[in-house]
């Protein structure tokens, strides 16, 4: 893998050789916090950011998408005949994810991309998307990614790893698509600063001081988990709201609506939320988790058991700390992760008086 | 790359009214595309999604059966706004079906078995099409006996008459007909479907499988009727229901536990759904 050393001052020059070739996004500061956004001409990333209050998962998987579209006006000889919405396979690039959100991508790919069935929309966007990490030097005290399979200068789900050098960024290739990103952006200066870039992750690996344990997740019984006392106490102050899902970005769960626009219908595939009882309420107006106590524990046995029993590929949870942070309650999945890892027999049987 | 979101376009071509209530219809839908009825190619027990563009999708169970060619049927309760649009519908009119989703009743194990079939109300449609499977002569001679105990509260509200009448008189399969209360001209059994299984199914053993579907209610008490009759838990056989909306196992709500009823069901053995939370 081909390290490179791009000079701060070829900087800005790189990403305007870019800008005709890519839709670029990168992180903007938006009133008190950084957003993801797509950059206007002249418009650079601010990379002087811990991370987002969004994950930038919405650059390849949308908060809404208009996926199917017909005419309705049966004059029209496809009437009511859906079709697919063509995706637009612009190159984009994004400037500056952190590995955390990074990594989430290759999850999403688990659940978007499987052998049996595949979403044409996230392949799209998948494979038309380059992504140009920010290795992390500055992890906030609600980091975990080291305990989750990750890191600060984690590469998984990245074609570029930038790693803030002083003077210049050390950019480690790892991906075709990402070499040729590099080249349209005239960043070629080969580096052998390898030892430098060791040593910085390992100075920012040992600033992650928030751990979660996940070793027992696998072997605990499912129904032993789903029935622990601790649910009711979580969830006593859960109120809802939702925040959690929105911000993760391993949360995948979505729904489909039909809009209708004079005579043309639209289907659309929008973010959707365990945490809203509409998501499972049946017709009938049976609600399988229809108490907040059955909607908090469908997320967090989601992420931390049915993943890890289906997956093999680890909690579907990469340690970025948002929802941590964001969450009105207090509600914290590092606590709720030992809670479920360290649940024996015992507890079980105390459980039961 | 195939699009899993995209309906095959069809044309409704016949609508029969299927209970007295008028609460359900059966729709009957042919492909404008006849090459698609091959790409359609189902097994009883799987279910599709109604597309109708600009309303939306509703999951049901496919009705016909895969030795029916030329069309496909679906029975369908008046419930909420898509089944409500549905039943307005005319024929003629296009929409969509996307499909077939889910597992469905597990053919291949139950090949050389004796099969009871317990079924109430309107969770008859994917058990009319395991029947009309069964009971086409290529298939017959791969089962051994089959029973089936259908109830519904009154005799026009059984779906499929015709073919109820038709069966009773075979020899080939055991009909067990029963509806809650006497009736006028009634000539079959009466009361709940429960105690009619007591009396009226074979003992469970090695070889015989049971298929259950129905309301709640029904599969509350008939459970433990099979129980009390020999049929071991996972010789027990069940299609849950759960809201859906992509159904091939992407959006992620009708988990029950890590399956998913939309593509590791609607068809699980009591066995299977006894180890998992029960959130359907």
């Amino acid at each position: 893998m081909k390290l490179v050393s791009i000079d701060k001052k070829d900087w800005e020059k790189g990403i305007e050789r870019l800008r005709p070739r890519y839709r670029l996004f990168g992180p903007i500061r938006e009133k008190t916090y950084h957003a993801f956004q797509r950059l206007d001409e002249g418009q650079l990333p601010d990379l002087a950011f811990a991370n987002t209050r969004l994950s930038p998962k919405d650059i390849v998987f949308p908060q809404s998408k208009a996926i199917l579209e017909c005419s309705l006006d049966e004059t029209k000889a496809d009437h009511h005949i859906m079709k697919s919405i063509a995706g637009d396979d612009t190159p984009q690039l994004v400037l500056g994810i952190r590995p955390c959100d990074a990594s989430a991508l290759t999850l999403l790919d688990l659940n978007f991309n499987t052998d049996e069935v595949k979403d044409p929309y996230w392949i799209q966007a998948r494979e038309k998307t380059t992504f140009f990490g920010l290795a992390c030097d500055t992890p906030q005290s609600t980091c975990f990614c080291t305990s989750v399979g990750g890191g600060p200068f984690d590469e998984k789900g990245l074609d570029v790893l930038l790693v803030d050098a002083d003077d210049r960024y050390l950019a480690k290739i790892l991906t075709e698509k990402g070499a040729a990103a590099m080249q349209a952006a005239g960043w070629q200066d080969e580096s052998d600063a390898n030892a430098l870039l060791e040593r910085r992750r390992g100075a920012a690996e040992e600033r992650i001081r928030s751990v979660v344990h996940t070793d027992r997740l696998k072997d605990i019984d499912i129904l032993r988990l789903h029935g622990a006392p601790f649910w009711e106490d979580i969830s006593f102050a859960c109120i809802n709201c939702g925040t959690c899902t929105y911000l993760c970005p391993t949360c995948w769960c979505f729904d489909i609506q039909d809009e209708v626009h004079q005579k043309t219908a639209c289907r659309m595939k929008n973010w959707d939320s365990c945490m809203y009882p509409l998501f499972t309420h049946h017709t009938s107006g049976h609600n399988p988790r229809g108490t907040k106590l059955q909607r908090l524990r469908q997320r967090f046995m989601h992420k931390l058991k049915y993943f890890v029993d289906k997956h093999d590929a680890g909690i579907m949870c990469v340690g970025c700390g948002r929802c941590v942070h964001s969450c009105p309650v207090n509600i914290d999945i590092r606590h709720i992760c030992n809670l479920m890892n360290q649940y024996s027999t015992e507890d079980a049987c105390e459980a039961q008086g | 790359m195939q699009n899993p979101y995209l309906p095959y376009p069809v044309r409704i071509d016949d609508i029969r009214i299927a209970t007295e209530d008028k609460s359900l219809k059966t729709f009957k839908f042919v492909f404008l595309d006849p090459d698609d009825e091959d790409r359609f190619a189902f097994r009883a027990g799987q279910f599709a999604e109604l597309s109708i563009p600009g309303v939306g999708e509703i999951p049901i169970g496919i009705a016909s059966s895969p030795v029916e060619k030329g069309f496909v049927t679906f029975t369908v309760f008046r419930s909420g706004v898509v089944t409500t649009h549905l039943h307005n519908m005319k024929i003629g009119d296009i929409m969509g079906i996307r499909g077939p989703l889910g597992n469905s009743y597990p053919w291949d194990l139950l090949a050389g078995k004796n099969i009871l079939i317990v079924g109430g109300g309107f969770a008859f449609t994917t058990l009319r099409s395991s029947i009309v499977y069964m009971l086409d002569p290529a298939n017959r001679p791969k089962f051994g006996d089959i029973d089936v105990v259908y109830g519904a509260r009154t005799p026009g509200m059984l779906l499929y008459k015709d073919e109820l009448v038709a069966w009773e008189k075979r020899s080939d399969i055991n009909m067990h007909l029963t509806i809650d209360a006497p009736a006028e001209g009634w000539q079959y059994n009466v009361g709940f479907t429960p105690p009619i299984t007591e009396q009226k199914a074979p003992q469970g053993d090695e070889n015989t499988y049971a298929i259950v579907c129905g309301p709640p209610v029904m599969i509350k008490f008939t459970l433990p009727v099979l129980e009390k009759l020999g049929y071991a838990h996972d010789h027990i056989i069940m299609s849950l229901e759960n809201r859906m909306k992509c159904g091939f196992g992407m959006c992620g709500r009708c988990g029950i536990g890590k399956e998913l009823v939309c593509k590791d069901g609607p068809v699980f053995t009591l066995d299977q759904i006894n180890h998992t939370p029960r959130e359907y």
